[in-house]
């Protein structure tokens, strides 16, 4: 009935045998071969992926997978836990995963129950990598986050926190002294691209990763937390960039009070990476979106602050390498955004502490 | 939970602290450092570790009270814990046989710099180390940098010891005279940073800061500790924290550096009205369960 989930989901056998049974035993199901539903329901493009794929959806309405992932794993998480998935034996081997974000959380989950003896090594104090430092409370609670990891352990997975594997200790060691064999590298894209516009040094201005990690996982929100970050009470607030990211920030700049937060991004909103959803809610919250408008200027407001972003407006030439038109500047179009802070959210590289001690480490460019 | 296993006051809210962390030290390099969070309401905060050993199971860092986290850390003693200490962050100083090397350490600067001028001198360099500090009580790491040096200058702005003056004035001392200079590290104040790098510019000598932006998670990922280096832009802690003194950007590491200004002063108030206060309020903080959280 439908074709297999990027996740590897069998979503046919959820849909229509066990919800007459009960709901734990479709989280069985699901749990099968989605590590983490709760998370999958909530912040995956279904509509690019599994929803995307299902064959309902050519002459209506697909199977709202996503909402199915995320009623049955609340409902579990109300409930109790589901039935343990089968496990292999023990296969005497030691596996190392690097990083404990979604691609390492999910490889682990496999990899655990195929009897092998794992080790999940992250940088951070937290578990969950993007799941806790970078997506908000509003669209994934770190509550949900911690419950959904809390079933690798349960299952024999060991988490090792404050190991940044590069640099606490070496890809080579825990190949040739720690015995693990294979190691999945999964240290994620983290590494913030910026605009290489004047004024990125001004205070004001933050990557989104800062911003979120600040807000999110360091919980800079919170009277009780000693954790600063900008006070956008009352502020403009523009965002740049069209991704989730982008709409993550921007929402959560209102949240934290802004006056106004914008989002600037250089193509049309059909362009937009972001999730449809996404767009909507903060429409709905009333972001304002400058669409085919890009950035040119970080200005100074003489102390060192931002006062302002300078920016041009865009047309849609022809299609580009990625199949989308290029945005070109219309001459003449400079006008000027007012903001105390400004958010880049234009994407992440991938992040160099394994490689900086593994020079011989080939990598796809 | 990392244990801190000795606590020792050096100068006046300059405290020594060696901490239980035997991954980080054996990894451990002269110029890393660590990320520490004192406890669950915390920051993140960047410290350099002040000695390297592979051997030992601890870290030594020298921790100088300036803010609400700094002087919470303070406050801890021998038997106590930190929460959260990740390392080593950052490049390792560049180490080999410069010649004559000149290192400077401005105030608590002296901690960071001792690791790597101790390295240079067992590098076979010829090695001078200036000391400078606002007077004699805030002198640390004297008799250390003595044994490992082949001239020591000791400077204090009031002339309550020592030369009188800044470590600047020892600086063009020792450039004018005794065998010429290849190498200049200079780790302290930004100001002084900066202005050791205007006294070696005439000379051409190379010369190499380490530089303390804010910082969150100190592995590449919060771009907040960027700083321009040419017309370049680098995260100290992925691309340093030593840099080209006279590429850096100064003025602008300086405005980056006060961001968070007042909201630092208002937390110091508000802690230190709480310290004096009936009770203990930080006990109470940040209760909440948090991922991480059970797994040790």
């Amino acid at each position: 009935m439908f074709s297999r989930l990027p996740s590897g989901s069998e979503a046919e056998r959820v849909c229509p045998v066990d919800f007459g049974r009960g709901f734990l035993a479709a989280s069985t199901k699901i749990r099968a071969d989605n590590v983490l539903p709760a998370v999958t329901g909530r912040v995956c493009p279904q509509e690019h992926q599994c929803e995307g794929r299902c064959v309902l959806g050519r002459r209506g309405e697909p199977v709202g997978i996503g909402y199915l992932e995320r009623f049955v794993s609340d409902d579990e998480r109300a409930h109790g836990s589901p039935a343990p998935p089968p496990m292999s034996p023990p296969s005497g081997k030691k596996v190392a995963v690097v990083g404990s974000g979604p691609a390492g959380l999910s490889t682990a989950c496999d990899l655990v129950r195929r009897g092998h003896d794992l080790g999940v090594l992250e940088a951070l104090h937290a578990i969950g990598g993007v799941l806790v430092y970078g997506i908000l409370e509003f669209r994934l609670s770190n509550g949900i986050v911690l419950q959904e990891v809390g079933h690798l352990p349960r299952m024999g997975g060991q988490f090792r926190i404050h190991v940044g594997v590069g640099k606490t200790v070496t890809l080579d060691d825990l190949l040739n002294q720690k015995g693990y064999d294979p190691v999945f590298v999964a240290a994620g894209a983290s590494l913030p691209v910026f605009l290489n516009i004047p004024g990125e040094y001004l205070c004001g201005v933050y990557s989104a990763n800062e911003f979120l990690t600040r807000v999110n996982l360091m919980k800079a929100y919170r009277e009780d937390y000693d954790e600063p970050v900008f006070n956008c009470r009352g502020r403009e607030v523009v965002v740049i960039g069209g991704g989730n990211t982008a709409m993550d920030a921007v929402r959560t700049a209102l949240r934290l009070g802004a006056a106004h937060a914008t989002i600037v991004y250089r193509r049309s909103e059909a362009e937009m990476p972001a999730r449809v959803e996404e767009i909507k809610h903060a429409r709905e919250e009333g972001v304002r979106l400058q669409l085919l408008t890009s950035p040119v200027e970080f200005m100074n407001d003489g102390k060192g602050w931002l006062s302002g972003v300078r920016c041009i407006r865009m047309a849609l030439g022809p299609a580009d390498d990625s199949g989308r038109c290029r945005p070109v500047p219309v001459p003449h179009s400079e006008f000027i955004l007012p903001a105390q802070m400004a958010v880049i959210a234009v994407g992440n590289r991938s992040n160099p502490l394994v490689q900086s001690t593994t020079p011989d480490l080939e990598t796809t460019p | 939970m990392y244990t801190i296993v000795e606590a020792k006051l050096l100068a006046p809210q300059i405290k020594l602290f060696r901490i239980e962390a035997p991954a980080t030290a054996r990894r451990q390099r002269p110029g890393q450092f660590v990320i520490v969070r004192v406890h669950k309401a915390g920051e993140r905060i960047p410290l350099t570790v002040s000695d390297s050993d592979p051997h030992a199971a601890t870290i030594p860092l020298i921790v100088q009270g300036v803010g609400k986290t700094t002087r919470l850390l303070n406050e801890k003693g021998a038997g106590d814990f930190v929460l959260d200490v990740v390392g080593s962050l950052g490049k390792p100083s560049e180490i080999m046989r410069f010649g004559a090397v000149v290192v400077i350490g401005g105030g608590v600067g002296a901690a960071i710099a001792y690791p790597t001028a101790r390295a240079l001198k067992q590098a076979g360099n010829h090695v001078t180390v200036v000391l400078g500090a606002r007077s004699r009580d805030f002198i640390i790491l004297e008799q250390e940098m003595r044994s490992i040096s082949d001239r020591l200058s000791v400077t204090t702005n009031d002339g309550s010891y020592s030369q009188k003056g800044l470590v600047t004035d020892a600086l063009c001392h020792r450039l004018t005279a005794g065998p010429s200079v290849n190498y200049v590290l200079a780790i302290g104040p930004i100001r002084m940073m900066a202005a050791a790098a205007d006294v070696t510019r005439p000379f051409g000598i190379r010369t190499v800061v380490s530089v303390n932006p804010i910082m969150v998670d100190g592995t590449g990922m919060c771009g907040g500790c960027r700083i321009q280096v040419g017309t370049e832009s680098r995260f100290a802690c992925v691309d340093g924290p030593e840099f080209d003194a006279r590429r850096v950007n100064v003025g602008r590491l300086v405005a980056r550096n006060t961001m968070y200004r007042q909201q630092e002063l208002r937390a110091l108030q508000e802690w230190e009205r709480a310290r004096s206060g009936n009770g203990c309020r930080l006990s109470s903080q940040g209760a909440s369960l948090e991922p991480g959280d059970q797994f040790p």
